[in-house]
Protein backbone atom coordinates (compact mmCIF):
# COMPACT_ATOMS: atom_id res chain seq x y z
CA UNK A 1 0.00 0.00 0.00
CA UNK A 2 1.43 3.33 -1.03
CA UNK A 3 -0.10 6.27 0.70
CA UNK A 4 -1.04 8.97 -1.79
CA UNK A 5 -1.19 12.28 0.04
CA UNK A 6 -3.21 13.93 -2.75
CA UNK A 7 -6.11 11.81 -1.54
CA UNK A 8 -6.22 14.14 1.40
CA UNK A 9 -4.82 17.40 0.04
CA UNK A 10 -7.23 17.53 -2.88
CA UNK A 11 -10.21 17.18 -0.57
CA UNK A 12 -8.95 19.38 2.23
CA UNK A 13 -12.02 21.63 1.99
CA UNK A 14 -14.48 18.76 2.50
CA UNK A 15 -12.37 17.30 5.26
CA UNK A 16 -12.12 20.53 7.24
CA UNK A 17 -15.88 21.01 6.86
CA UNK A 18 -16.35 17.51 8.22
CA UNK A 19 -14.00 18.28 11.10
CA UNK A 20 -16.01 21.41 11.90
CA UNK A 21 -19.25 19.43 11.97
CA UNK A 22 -17.62 16.85 14.25
CA UNK A 23 -16.43 19.58 16.61
CA UNK A 24 -19.81 21.31 16.51
CA UNK A 25 -21.82 18.20 17.31
CA UNK A 26 -19.30 17.11 19.93
CA UNK A 27 -19.21 20.42 21.80
CA UNK A 28 -22.95 20.98 21.54
CA UNK A 29 -23.66 17.40 22.60
CA UNK A 30 -21.30 17.67 25.57
CA UNK A 31 -22.77 21.02 26.64
CA UNK A 32 -26.29 19.69 26.38
CA UNK A 33 -25.50 16.39 28.06
CA UNK A 34 -23.69 18.12 30.93
CA UNK A 35 -26.55 20.59 31.43
CA UNK A 36 -29.27 17.91 31.42
CA UNK A 37 -27.09 15.62 33.51
CA UNK A 38 -26.49 18.25 36.15
CA UNK A 39 -30.19 19.04 36.26
CA UNK A 40 -31.05 15.35 36.66
CA UNK A 41 -28.48 14.94 39.42
CA UNK A 42 -29.72 18.00 41.29
CA UNK A 43 -33.34 16.83 41.01
CA UNK A 44 -32.32 13.35 42.14
CA UNK A 45 -30.63 14.74 45.21
CA UNK A 46 -33.36 17.19 46.18
CA UNK A 47 -36.51 15.97 44.43
CA UNK A 48 -39.32 13.88 45.84
CA UNK A 49 -39.64 10.10 45.57
CA UNK A 50 -41.80 10.17 42.43
CA UNK A 51 -39.50 12.48 40.55
CA UNK A 52 -36.52 10.38 41.58
CA UNK A 53 -38.18 7.20 40.32
CA UNK A 54 -39.01 8.88 37.02
CA UNK A 55 -35.45 10.10 36.53
CA UNK A 56 -34.12 6.66 37.47
CA UNK A 57 -36.33 5.17 34.75
CA UNK A 58 -35.02 7.68 32.20
CA UNK A 59 -31.44 6.83 33.14
CA UNK A 60 -32.03 3.08 32.96
CA UNK A 61 -33.81 3.35 29.58
CA UNK A 62 -31.08 5.40 27.96
CA UNK A 63 -28.30 3.31 29.47
CA UNK A 64 -29.89 0.04 28.42
CA UNK A 65 -30.28 0.87 24.73
CA UNK A 66 -27.59 1.35 22.05
CA UNK A 67 -26.81 4.88 20.96
CA UNK A 68 -27.36 3.90 17.34
CA UNK A 69 -30.88 2.68 18.06
CA UNK A 70 -31.67 5.87 19.99
CA UNK A 71 -30.51 7.93 17.03
CA UNK A 72 -32.63 5.92 14.59
CA UNK A 73 -35.64 6.35 16.84
CA UNK A 74 -35.08 10.07 17.14
CA UNK A 75 -34.33 10.81 13.49
CA UNK A 76 -36.29 8.21 11.52
CA UNK A 77 -38.90 7.41 14.14
CA UNK A 78 -39.34 11.02 15.25
CA UNK A 79 -41.69 12.06 12.41
CA UNK A 80 -44.23 9.41 13.47
CA UNK A 81 -44.42 11.21 16.84
CA UNK A 82 -44.64 14.59 15.09
CA UNK A 83 -40.98 15.30 15.74
CA UNK A 84 -39.27 16.33 12.52
CA UNK A 85 -35.69 17.36 13.07
CA UNK A 86 -32.83 18.30 10.82
CA UNK A 87 -30.12 15.68 10.87
CA UNK A 88 -27.62 17.83 12.76
CA UNK A 89 -30.19 18.92 15.32
CA UNK A 90 -31.27 15.32 15.83
CA UNK A 91 -27.62 14.31 16.14
CA UNK A 92 -26.83 16.91 18.79
CA UNK A 93 -30.03 16.13 20.67
CA UNK A 94 -29.31 12.41 20.50
CA UNK A 95 -25.74 12.85 21.69
CA UNK A 96 -26.92 15.18 24.47
CA UNK A 97 -29.56 12.74 25.71
CA UNK A 98 -27.19 9.79 25.47
CA UNK A 99 -24.47 11.68 27.35
CA UNK A 100 -26.85 13.17 29.92
CA UNK A 101 -27.38 9.92 31.82
CA UNK A 102 -23.66 9.35 32.23
CA UNK A 103 -23.12 12.97 33.21
CA UNK A 104 -26.01 12.58 35.68
CA UNK A 105 -24.40 9.53 37.30
CA UNK A 106 -21.04 11.30 37.61
CA UNK A 107 -22.64 14.41 39.13
CA UNK A 108 -24.76 12.30 41.49
CA UNK A 109 -21.75 10.50 42.90
CA UNK A 110 -20.13 13.93 43.18
CA UNK A 111 -23.02 15.31 45.21
CA UNK A 112 -22.99 12.24 47.43
CA UNK A 113 -19.28 12.60 48.10
CA UNK A 114 -19.72 15.85 50.05
CA UNK A 115 -20.13 15.06 53.77
CA UNK A 116 -23.68 15.63 54.99
CA UNK A 117 -22.45 17.64 57.97
CA UNK A 118 -21.22 20.44 55.70
CA UNK A 119 -24.74 20.78 54.35
CA UNK A 120 -26.27 20.71 57.83
CA UNK A 121 -23.96 23.52 58.85
CA UNK A 122 -25.08 25.53 55.81
CA UNK A 123 -28.69 24.67 56.55
CA UNK A 124 -28.44 25.97 60.12
CA UNK A 125 -27.03 29.26 58.85
CA UNK A 126 -29.98 29.78 56.52
CA UNK A 127 -28.05 29.09 53.32
CA UNK A 128 -30.49 27.90 50.64
CA UNK A 129 -30.16 24.60 48.83
CA UNK A 130 -29.35 26.30 45.54
CA UNK A 131 -26.62 28.38 47.19
CA UNK A 132 -25.40 25.17 48.78
CA UNK A 133 -25.09 23.51 45.38
CA UNK A 134 -23.26 26.40 43.77
CA UNK A 135 -21.08 27.56 46.63
CA UNK A 136 -20.35 24.42 48.61
CA UNK A 137 -21.03 21.23 46.68
CA UNK A 138 -20.06 21.97 43.08
CA UNK A 139 -16.68 23.60 43.79
CA UNK A 140 -15.63 20.64 45.93
CA UNK A 141 -17.04 17.86 43.80
CA UNK A 142 -15.66 19.15 40.49
CA UNK A 143 -12.23 18.41 41.90
CA UNK A 144 -13.24 14.80 42.49
CA UNK A 145 -15.20 14.11 39.31
CA UNK A 146 -12.91 15.86 36.83
CA UNK A 147 -11.17 12.67 35.62
CA UNK A 148 -14.52 10.95 35.07
CA UNK A 149 -15.84 14.00 33.22
CA UNK A 150 -12.82 14.13 30.91
CA UNK A 151 -13.23 10.43 30.22
CA UNK A 152 -16.87 10.90 29.25
CA UNK A 153 -16.06 13.87 27.03
CA UNK A 154 -13.55 11.78 25.05
CA UNK A 155 -16.07 8.94 24.70
CA UNK A 156 -18.64 11.39 23.33
CA UNK A 157 -16.05 12.65 20.83
CA UNK A 158 -15.78 9.16 19.37
CA UNK A 159 -19.53 8.63 19.45
CA UNK A 160 -19.97 11.51 16.97
CA UNK A 161 -18.79 9.00 14.34
CA UNK A 162 -22.13 7.22 14.75
CA UNK A 163 -23.89 10.40 13.57
CA UNK A 164 -22.73 9.61 10.00
CA UNK A 165 -25.49 6.95 9.97
CA UNK A 166 -28.16 9.66 10.03
CA UNK A 167 -26.53 11.57 7.13
CA UNK A 168 -24.70 14.18 9.18
CA UNK A 169 -21.66 15.25 7.13
CA UNK A 170 -19.16 14.93 9.96
CA UNK A 171 -15.61 13.66 9.67
CA UNK A 172 -16.37 9.94 9.50
CA UNK A 173 -19.00 10.48 6.79
CA UNK A 174 -16.61 12.62 4.75
CA UNK A 175 -13.67 10.25 5.06
CA UNK A 176 -15.61 7.07 4.31
CA UNK A 177 -17.14 8.95 1.38
CA UNK A 178 -13.71 9.74 -0.01
CA UNK A 179 -12.74 6.13 0.63
CA UNK A 180 -15.57 4.69 -1.41
CA UNK A 181 -15.06 7.17 -4.24
CA UNK A 182 -11.35 6.43 -4.58
CA UNK A 183 -11.29 2.86 -3.26
CA UNK A 184 -8.53 3.99 -0.88
CA UNK A 185 -10.41 2.62 2.14
CA UNK A 186 -7.46 1.85 4.33
CA UNK A 187 -5.71 5.18 3.85
CA UNK A 188 -8.79 7.25 4.54
CA UNK A 189 -9.71 5.21 7.60
CA UNK A 190 -6.18 5.51 8.94
CA UNK A 191 -6.27 9.27 8.51
CA UNK A 192 -9.66 9.27 10.23
CA UNK A 193 -8.19 7.36 13.18
CA UNK A 194 -5.33 9.83 13.47
CA UNK A 195 -7.81 12.73 13.43
CA UNK A 196 -9.78 11.26 16.35
CA UNK A 197 -6.56 10.43 18.14
CA UNK A 198 -5.49 14.07 17.90
CA UNK A 199 -8.86 15.33 19.17
CA UNK A 200 -8.86 12.93 22.11
CA UNK A 201 -5.24 13.65 22.90
CA UNK A 202 -5.99 17.37 22.97
CA UNK A 203 -8.94 16.95 25.30
CA UNK A 204 -6.94 14.64 27.59
CA UNK A 205 -4.18 17.23 27.74
CA UNK A 206 -6.70 19.89 28.63
CA UNK A 207 -8.06 17.56 31.28
CA UNK A 208 -4.59 16.98 32.72
CA UNK A 209 -3.95 20.71 32.78
CA UNK A 210 -7.19 21.27 34.68
CA UNK A 211 -6.35 18.44 37.07
CA UNK A 212 -3.03 20.07 37.80
CA UNK A 213 -4.75 23.38 38.48
CA UNK A 214 -7.13 21.56 40.74
CA UNK A 215 -4.17 19.76 42.29
CA UNK A 216 -2.73 23.11 43.30
CA UNK A 217 -6.04 23.87 44.98
CA UNK A 218 -5.84 20.58 46.86
CA UNK A 219 -2.26 21.22 47.91
CA UNK A 220 -3.27 24.60 49.26
CA UNK A 221 -5.81 22.76 51.36
CA UNK A 222 -3.46 20.25 52.87
CA UNK A 223 -0.18 22.04 53.47
CA UNK B 1 -31.46 43.19 66.11
CA UNK B 2 -33.09 43.94 69.43
CA UNK B 3 -33.83 41.29 71.98
CA UNK B 4 -37.03 41.96 73.84
CA UNK B 5 -36.68 40.74 77.37
CA UNK B 6 -39.73 38.76 78.30
CA UNK B 7 -40.29 35.94 80.69
CA UNK B 8 -40.88 33.49 77.93
CA UNK B 9 -38.09 30.90 77.77
CA UNK B 10 -35.47 31.16 75.02
CA UNK B 11 -36.10 27.56 74.17
CA UNK B 12 -38.99 25.33 75.20
CA UNK B 13 -39.65 21.68 74.46
CA UNK B 14 -43.03 20.18 75.24
CA UNK B 15 -43.55 16.43 75.05
CA UNK B 16 -40.98 15.96 72.31
CA UNK B 17 -40.69 12.43 70.94
CA UNK B 18 -38.69 10.97 68.11
CA UNK B 19 -38.67 7.58 66.43
CA UNK B 20 -36.24 6.06 63.97
CA UNK B 21 -38.44 3.41 62.40
CA UNK B 22 -39.83 1.40 65.30
CA UNK B 23 -37.08 2.55 67.63
CA UNK B 24 -38.29 5.26 69.99
CA UNK B 25 -35.19 7.37 70.70
CA UNK B 26 -36.84 10.25 72.56
CA UNK B 27 -39.80 9.97 74.95
CA UNK B 28 -41.92 12.89 75.99
CA UNK B 29 -39.14 15.39 76.62
CA UNK B 30 -40.06 18.58 78.49
CA UNK B 31 -37.32 21.14 78.80
CA UNK B 32 -37.11 24.88 79.19
CA UNK B 33 -34.00 26.95 78.67
CA UNK B 34 -34.09 30.51 79.95
CA UNK B 35 -32.24 33.38 78.40
CA UNK B 36 -28.54 33.33 79.39
CA UNK B 37 -28.90 29.87 80.90
CA UNK B 38 -26.28 27.20 80.18
CA UNK B 39 -27.74 23.70 80.00
CA UNK B 40 -25.52 20.65 79.66
CA UNK B 41 -27.01 17.43 78.33
CA UNK B 42 -25.17 14.38 79.61
CA UNK B 43 -25.82 10.68 79.34
CA UNK B 44 -24.44 7.44 77.96
CA UNK B 45 -24.02 7.07 74.22
CA UNK B 46 -27.29 6.14 72.58
CA UNK B 47 -29.24 7.96 75.27
CA UNK B 48 -30.64 10.35 72.66
CA UNK B 49 -28.90 13.51 73.79
CA UNK B 50 -27.52 14.37 70.34
CA UNK B 51 -30.87 13.62 68.73
CA UNK B 52 -32.51 15.90 71.27
CA UNK B 53 -30.07 18.71 70.51
CA UNK B 54 -30.45 18.24 66.76
CA UNK B 55 -34.23 18.41 67.18
CA UNK B 56 -33.76 21.89 68.60
CA UNK B 57 -32.40 22.96 65.19
CA UNK B 58 -34.83 20.74 63.26
CA UNK B 59 -31.88 18.80 61.86
CA UNK B 60 -33.92 15.89 63.17
CA UNK B 61 -37.64 16.18 62.55
CA UNK B 62 -39.16 15.39 65.92
CA UNK B 63 -42.32 13.30 65.66
CA UNK B 64 -44.29 14.29 68.73
CA UNK B 65 -44.61 17.41 70.81
CA UNK B 66 -43.39 20.89 70.10
CA UNK B 67 -40.16 22.85 70.09
CA UNK B 68 -40.43 26.59 70.55
CA UNK B 69 -37.56 28.92 69.73
CA UNK B 70 -38.26 32.24 71.47
CA UNK B 71 -41.94 31.43 71.41
CA UNK B 72 -42.13 30.33 67.78
CA UNK B 73 -42.98 26.75 66.85
CA UNK B 74 -40.05 25.12 65.06
CA UNK B 75 -40.41 23.13 61.85
CA UNK B 76 -44.08 22.16 61.93
CA UNK B 77 -47.24 24.05 61.17
CA UNK B 78 -49.48 24.29 64.25
CA UNK B 79 -52.04 21.50 64.48
CA UNK B 80 -52.32 17.95 63.23
CA UNK B 81 -51.70 16.12 60.98
CA UNK B 82 -48.13 17.34 60.92
CA UNK B 83 -47.10 19.46 58.00
CA UNK B 84 -43.66 20.98 57.56
CA UNK B 85 -43.48 24.76 57.51
CA UNK B 86 -41.96 26.40 54.47
CA UNK B 87 -38.19 26.44 54.36
CA UNK B 88 -38.19 30.21 54.53
CA UNK B 89 -40.23 30.12 57.74
CA UNK B 90 -38.06 27.38 59.23
CA UNK B 91 -34.97 29.45 58.50
CA UNK B 92 -36.60 32.50 60.05
CA UNK B 93 -37.51 30.65 63.25
CA UNK B 94 -34.06 29.15 63.66
CA UNK B 95 -32.18 32.26 62.58
CA UNK B 96 -31.59 32.99 66.26
CA UNK B 97 -29.82 29.71 66.93
CA UNK B 98 -26.24 28.83 66.11
CA UNK B 99 -25.07 25.25 65.84
CA UNK B 100 -21.65 23.76 66.51
CA UNK B 101 -20.97 20.17 65.47
CA UNK B 102 -18.72 17.41 66.74
CA UNK B 103 -16.99 17.20 63.34
CA UNK B 104 -16.71 21.01 62.93
CA UNK B 105 -18.26 20.76 59.43
CA UNK B 106 -16.24 23.61 58.02
CA UNK B 107 -16.23 24.02 54.23
CA UNK B 108 -12.71 22.91 53.26
CA UNK B 109 -12.55 24.80 49.95
CA UNK B 110 -13.09 28.17 51.62
CA UNK B 111 -10.61 30.10 53.70
CA UNK B 112 -11.21 30.49 57.42
CA UNK B 113 -12.57 33.99 56.85
CA UNK B 114 -14.63 32.74 53.90
CA UNK B 115 -16.26 30.19 56.18
CA UNK B 116 -17.20 32.88 58.66
CA UNK B 117 -18.47 35.43 56.12
CA UNK B 118 -20.30 33.09 53.72
CA UNK B 119 -23.69 33.27 55.43
CA UNK B 120 -23.27 36.97 56.23
CA UNK B 121 -22.87 37.68 52.52
CA UNK B 122 -25.30 35.13 51.03
CA UNK B 123 -28.01 35.08 53.69
CA UNK B 124 -27.82 38.45 55.44
CA UNK B 125 -26.78 40.18 52.19
CA UNK B 126 -24.11 42.20 53.94
CA UNK B 127 -21.57 43.88 51.64
CA UNK B 128 -18.34 41.91 51.47
CA UNK B 129 -16.21 44.68 53.01
CA UNK B 130 -18.40 44.91 56.07
CA UNK B 131 -18.78 41.13 56.25
CA UNK B 132 -14.99 40.91 56.27
CA UNK B 133 -14.80 43.32 59.20
CA UNK B 134 -17.40 41.37 61.14
CA UNK B 135 -15.78 38.07 60.24
CA UNK B 136 -12.40 39.26 61.48
CA UNK B 137 -13.99 40.54 64.68
CA UNK B 138 -15.53 37.11 65.29
CA UNK B 139 -12.23 35.39 64.59
CA UNK B 140 -10.60 37.81 67.02
CA UNK B 141 -13.10 36.69 69.61
CA UNK B 142 -11.97 33.06 69.28
CA UNK B 143 -8.32 34.10 69.01
CA UNK B 144 -7.84 33.19 65.36
CA UNK B 145 -7.80 36.47 63.45
CA UNK B 146 -4.23 35.69 62.37
CA UNK B 147 -5.50 32.53 60.61
CA UNK B 148 -8.12 34.35 58.51
CA UNK B 149 -6.50 33.43 55.20
CA UNK B 150 -5.61 29.85 56.10
CA UNK B 151 -7.66 26.88 54.95
CA UNK B 152 -9.39 24.59 57.46
CA UNK B 153 -7.06 21.67 56.71
CA UNK B 154 -4.11 23.82 57.75
CA UNK B 155 -5.52 24.21 61.25
CA UNK B 156 -5.56 21.90 64.25
CA UNK B 157 -8.84 20.36 65.32
CA UNK B 158 -9.19 22.80 68.19
CA UNK B 159 -8.62 25.74 65.88
CA UNK B 160 -11.13 24.37 63.39
CA UNK B 161 -13.74 24.06 66.09
CA UNK B 162 -13.08 27.63 67.19
CA UNK B 163 -13.57 28.75 63.57
CA UNK B 164 -16.86 26.83 63.53
CA UNK B 165 -17.90 28.68 66.68
CA UNK B 166 -16.95 32.01 65.08
CA UNK B 167 -18.93 31.06 61.99
CA UNK B 168 -22.04 30.48 64.08
CA UNK B 169 -21.49 33.61 66.19
CA UNK B 170 -21.15 35.80 63.11
CA UNK B 171 -24.89 35.44 62.54
CA UNK B 172 -25.53 36.92 66.01
CA UNK B 173 -27.54 34.02 67.42
CA UNK B 174 -29.34 34.28 70.74
CA UNK B 175 -28.95 30.59 71.48
CA UNK B 176 -25.94 28.39 70.78
CA UNK B 177 -26.27 24.63 70.45
CA UNK B 178 -23.13 22.51 70.85
CA UNK B 179 -23.15 18.86 69.80
CA UNK B 180 -20.21 17.21 71.57
CA UNK B 181 -17.91 20.03 70.51
CA UNK B 182 -14.75 18.50 71.97
CA UNK B 183 -15.32 14.79 71.35
CA UNK B 184 -13.39 14.71 68.07
CA UNK B 185 -10.40 16.55 69.49
CA UNK B 186 -7.04 15.38 70.78
CA UNK B 187 -7.10 15.73 74.57
CA UNK B 188 -4.58 18.57 74.55
CA UNK B 189 -6.80 20.63 72.22
CA UNK B 190 -9.97 20.32 74.28
CA UNK B 191 -9.03 23.14 76.64
CA UNK B 192 -8.88 25.92 74.03
CA UNK B 193 -12.39 25.12 72.81
CA UNK B 194 -13.81 24.90 76.32
CA UNK B 195 -12.12 28.20 77.10
CA UNK B 196 -13.98 29.92 74.26
CA UNK B 197 -17.22 28.32 75.39
CA UNK B 198 -16.70 29.47 78.97
CA UNK B 199 -16.16 33.00 77.71
CA UNK B 200 -19.37 32.81 75.74
CA UNK B 201 -21.24 31.64 78.82
CA UNK B 202 -19.72 34.46 80.84
CA UNK B 203 -20.92 36.92 78.18
CA UNK B 204 -24.46 35.74 78.85
CA UNK B 205 -25.02 33.53 75.82
CA UNK B 206 -27.86 31.03 76.11
CA UNK B 207 -26.26 27.64 75.53
CA UNK B 208 -27.27 24.01 75.26
CA UNK B 209 -24.26 21.71 75.27
CA UNK B 210 -24.14 17.96 74.71
CA UNK B 211 -20.90 16.96 76.37
CA UNK B 212 -18.84 14.30 78.06
CA UNK B 213 -16.75 16.98 79.76
CA UNK B 214 -18.08 16.64 83.29
CA UNK B 215 -15.62 19.26 84.50
CA UNK B 216 -17.09 21.79 82.09
CA UNK B 217 -20.63 20.85 83.10
CA UNK B 218 -19.80 21.19 86.78
CA UNK B 219 -18.07 24.50 86.31
CA UNK B 220 -20.18 26.30 83.71
CA UNK B 221 -23.66 24.77 83.56
CA UNK B 222 -26.60 26.31 85.39
CA UNK B 223 -28.55 23.14 84.77
CA UNK B 224 -27.37 19.64 84.00
CA UNK B 225 -29.81 17.26 82.36
CA UNK B 226 -29.15 13.53 82.47
CA UNK B 227 -30.69 11.48 79.68
CA UNK B 228 -30.98 7.73 79.56
CA UNK B 229 -32.81 5.66 76.95
CA UNK B 230 -34.43 8.74 75.45
CA UNK B 231 -35.81 10.08 78.69
CA UNK B 232 -34.78 12.82 81.06
CA UNK B 233 -33.94 10.86 84.19
CA UNK B 234 -32.61 13.67 86.34
CA UNK B 235 -32.02 17.38 86.12
CA UNK B 236 -30.80 20.13 88.37
CA UNK B 237 -27.88 22.34 89.21
CA UNK B 238 -24.53 20.58 88.85
CA UNK B 239 -23.98 20.58 92.61
CA UNK B 240 -27.32 18.92 93.14
CA UNK B 241 -27.19 16.53 90.21
CA UNK B 242 -23.67 15.26 90.70
CA UNK B 243 -24.59 14.30 94.25
CA UNK B 244 -27.94 12.73 93.53
CA UNK B 245 -27.67 9.26 94.91
CA UNK B 246 -31.24 8.14 94.52
CA UNK B 247 -30.78 7.60 90.77
CA UNK B 248 -28.90 4.33 90.25
CA UNK B 249 -28.49 4.89 86.49
CA UNK B 250 -27.04 8.36 87.02
CA UNK B 251 -24.76 7.09 89.77
CA UNK B 252 -23.52 4.30 87.53
CA UNK B 253 -22.86 6.79 84.73
CA UNK B 254 -20.97 9.17 86.97
CA UNK B 255 -19.07 6.31 88.58
CA UNK B 256 -17.82 5.17 85.17
CA UNK B 257 -16.60 8.67 84.59
CA UNK B 258 -14.91 8.84 87.98
CA UNK B 259 -13.31 5.41 87.46
CA UNK B 260 -11.86 6.54 84.16
CA UNK B 261 -10.22 9.46 85.88
CA UNK B 262 -9.33 7.65 89.08
CA UNK B 263 -5.79 6.83 88.00
CA UNK B 264 -4.88 10.51 88.35
CA UNK B 265 -5.76 10.35 91.97
CA UNK B 266 -3.78 7.13 92.36
CA UNK B 267 -0.75 8.67 90.71
CA UNK B 268 -0.99 11.78 92.85
CA UNK B 269 -1.15 9.67 95.94
CA UNK B 270 1.83 7.64 94.78
CA UNK B 271 3.78 10.81 94.09
CA UNK B 272 3.10 12.23 97.53
CA UNK B 273 3.73 8.91 99.29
Amino acid sequence: MIFDPTLITERLGDISNGLLVTLETWFAGVAMGAAIGLLIAVLQVFGGAWLRALLRLYIELIRATPFLVQLFLLYYGGPSFGLELEATTAGILGLGIYGSVYFAEIFRTGFESIPKGQLEAADCLGITRLQCIWRIQLPQMLVLILPALVNLVTILCKETAVLSIITIPELTMVMTGIGSETFAFVETLLVLCVAYLVLIELSSRLGLFLERRVGRFLQRQST
Amino acid sequence: MTVTKTHRPALALRGVGKRFGSNQVLHNIDLEVQSSEVVCLIGPSGSGKSTLLRSMAFLEEYDDGEVFIEGQLLGWEPGLPRKRTSRAHLNKVRSTIGMVFQQFNLWPHMSVLGNVTEALIRVRRIASGEARQRGLAMLEKVGLAHKADAYPAQLSGGQQQRVAIARALAMEPHIMLFDEPTSALDPELVGEVLHVMKQLAADGMTMVVVTHEMGFAAQVADTVVFLDQGQIVARGSPQKLFHMTQHPRLQQFLQNYLDRNAFWQDMKEEATA
